[in-house]
């Protein structure tokens, strides 16, 4: 009997070597007559574990991991294929604890099916969202929804229902669902995860909404930066079409639903949902002023629904399991589960799919185990360039919209970078200003000359040239970034540049740094042996 | 990457024809046009805009407002080091010195033999294992200046 064994194709994994160990097993396999069924899945989300080798025994799959090439042959030796001890043997892969402590909704599958097997997609459970959402009335569909508490998972929290009811109820003649894949984030990567490991739970997710708002169109904008994720939703797309999942008569029901994966061009603004509409209709990423709302006025003019891709991927598990069983999990206004992405300077960096209210230490230490240099841990921003830094003293926050919002932070998307003690907050102050100059659409002032200025003003704190008239200046031209500003780009930049100001004073007292010197290669040298992860 | 072809107004019009039915059809073809030849020569610009109706200025202003359009042709292999957050955490800003101390030009830049570009990316989403780089489309993590080295010299010596 052909036994089957796992090897990733997520990014992460073939970036850490995994196409050598699946070339490597399945040869290995072949020269000692071995029959195998090598299964390309997605990552379970365990980075530090990668490439995470899984074989499927009498008793449930077991890992193996990290596997180099190298090890191939020793595992082999070794009894794996009866999933035998071995020094890289992790045991069944269910029972590790960073997997175990999880409630994993959205990412129930990932990891675990071949993502391009449509077939290993309905075995897993997929599909009966959008059976049941064809049994109910549009409006039915919108109310379960909202009745779920689901918030748009890219960073604003809006009441996903609310903005579907509203495209459902605008008279026209051609609707739109747009998935906004565009995670530019640092220190996300979820929606990465997910298009490269489980791409038909966002085909399930899209077609149902566009059932529910009568659209017959829907893209997902992605990243040039994704290639792998982008190719694999491309056939993901494909065989959905082939298997009458797509085009004019979706599961048999009558109704039509095309979609199309489009390609972002390296501009942070598109995230932006109104940047990514004219992105979308080939222009300049630039932002429109709101309103009216896309909800309203969105593609082409037309009502349009612009969900995040985690949003629109959490939807076929409400549709089958039901508004409640989703809404139990989390706290206050924050229901169901946030995918907390560990990232940075983390020694188990990887997705934690966890019900909201799991605080900000638990997730870094609990589940990430520290820093990976083993210094001390000194900032973490969460919710990627615009999100705030915050000190060790407020770790207990807990991961929920409302807390981070009175913290004076953003919990964005969902991702967290973990800094050492060696990080200066003043340059990271300064990044976040370049960033925005750098990535700004030059639609409003206060984003597009603010962060120049801001640069220069920082500048001048680091430079210890009137520091406290410059502090204030700082000050004043990020309260004006934040009022003035015509979105989220230019409006939140002053998140990480204030909070580093306030939580980390002393690196802007500092005394004015030397000119840079010269790199050399024994400087080079003696980093790589105090940053032994090198 | 090494596959680029040398500009050539039929090929591009071709692509262009294949792709201009599509609704917002801008973005699509300038992606062909860069997979194709690795930049977008200037002489496309009115041959967009014929197809798809636009202005002259209009086509420019798409492709000089995103980031990853070249207006001349990169190396015959492309590098793009993160930038981002989560790698600064784990020291990209030397790497990228680095690198540039040891090819001899600075992020933007291709060498004079045409070998290599190098240019940099705000996050490849590889956040768990930075830093991290991208050779030609396909994804590195853990990237040290050993390992940054050791692609930089596989990649230079295929053609």
């Amino acid at each position: 009997m052909s036994v089957k064994v796992y090897v990733p194709r997520d990014s992460a994994a073939l970036s850490v070597g995994a196409e050598g160990v699946a070339r490597a097993i399945a040869s290995e396999a072949s020269s000692r007559g071995l029959d195998i069924t090598l299964v390309r899945n997605g990552s379970r989300g365990m980075f530090w574990l990668e490439p995470l080798v899984e074989v499927e025994t009498a008793h449930g799959r077991i890992a193996y991991g990290p596997v180099s090439r190298e090890a191939v042959a020793g595992l082999f030796d070794g009894g794996f294929f009866e999933g035998k001890a071995h020094a890289l043997c992790l045991g069944p892969t269910e029972e590790i604890a960073y997997l175990k402590q999880q409630e994993r909704l959205t990412f129930a599958r990932c990891g675990i099916v071949n993502p391009l097997s449509i077939d290993d997609y309905i075995a897993h459970g997929g599909y009966r969202g959008l059976a049941q959402a064809l049994t109910l009335e549009p409006l039915a569909i919108v109310d379960t929804i909202q009745a779920s508490g689901l918030r748009g998972r890219g960073g604003a929290g809006f009441p996903t229902g609310i903005k579907w009811n509203t495209v459902l109820h605008v008279k026209a003649d051609q609707n739109y669902i747009c998935c906004n894949a565009d995670e530019g984030d640092s220190g996300t990567y979820a929606d990465r995860m997910i298009m490269e490991g489980d791409p038909f739970v966002v085909i399930e997710g899209m077609t149902i909404a566009a059932i529910a708002v009568a659209a017959t169109q829907g893209y997902i904008y992605s990243r040039s930066e994704y290639p792998h994720a982008f190719r694999t939703m491309q056939r993901a797309i494909a065989i959905a079409y082939e298997h009458g999942y797509l085009g004019a008569n979706v599961a048999g029901s009558g109704k039509r639903f095309d979609l199309d994966v489009r390609l972002g061009a390296g501009a942070y603004i598109c995230g932006e949902e109104t940047s990514m509409l004219e992105s979308l209709e080939g222009r300049r990423g630039q932002i429109r002023p709101k309103p009216p709302l896309p909800a309203i006025e969105g593609l082409f003019g037309k009502p349009t629904v612009v969900n995040n891709l985690i949003t629109l991927a959490s939807v076929p598990i409400i549709m089958d399991k039901g508004a409640e069983y989703y809404r139990d999990f989390g706290m206050g206004k924050s229901r169901g589960t946030l995918t907390i992405q560990l990232a940075g300077n983390i020694k188990h960096g990887g997705l934690v799919e966890k019900a909201f209210g799991i605080t900000l230490r638990d997730a870094i230490y609990s589940f990430g185990g520290g820093t990976a240099t083993g210094r001390p841990l000194r900032a973490v921003q969460v919710g990627g360039p615009l999100g705030a830094y915050f000190p060790e003293s407020l770790l207990d926050t807990p991961l929920d919209y409302e807390a981070f919002a009175a913290r004076k932070g953003m919990l964005g998307h969902g991702g967290v970078v973990v800094f050492d003690d060696t990080v200066d907050l003043a340059k990271q102050a300064r990044f976040a200003m370049e960033f925005c100059a750098i990535e700004s659409c030059g639609k409003c002032t206060p984003c597009r000359i603010g962060s120049t200025r801001g640069v220069e003003v920082i500048d001048r704190i680091i430079a210890n040239e009137n520091r406290t008239e410059n502090l204030e200046l700082l000050d004043d031209l990020c309260e004006l970034m934040t009022d003035g500003s015509l979105c989220a780009l230019g409006g939140l930049i002053p998140l990480p540049v204030m909070s580093a100001v306030r939580h980390f004073p002393e690196d802007f007292d500092k005394p004015a740094p030397a000119p840079p010197a010269v790199i050399d290669a024994a400087a080079l040298k003696s980093n790589r042996e105090t940053h032994p992860w090198r | 990457m090494s596959n680029l072809l040398a500009w050539d107004a039929d090929r591009a019009q071709a692509r262009i024809r294949e792709l201009e039915h599509l609704p917002g059809a801008l973005l699509p073809i300038l992606h062909a046009l860069q997979e194709e030849f690795g930049y977008i020569d200037a002489a496309a610009t009115s041959m967009i805009a014929n197809a798809l109706n636009l202005s002259h200025a209009e086509v420019h202003g798409v492709v000089s407002f995103y980031h990853d359009f070249r207006h001349s042709a990169p190396g015959r292999h492309l590098l793009r080091i993160c930038r981002a957050e989560s790698c600064q955490s784990m020291g990209c800003e030397s790497l990228v010195q680095h690198v540039e101390k040891r090819l001899g030009v600075k992020l933007g830049e291709t060498t004079p033999d045409q070998s290599l570009t190098i240019e940099q990316v705000f996050c490849l989403g590889n956040c768990a294992l930075s830093p991290a780089v991208m050779l030609d489309g396909e994804p590195y993590g853990k990237v040290s200046p050993s390992v940054a080295d050791f692609l930089i010299d596989s990649a230079r010596r295929q053609q």
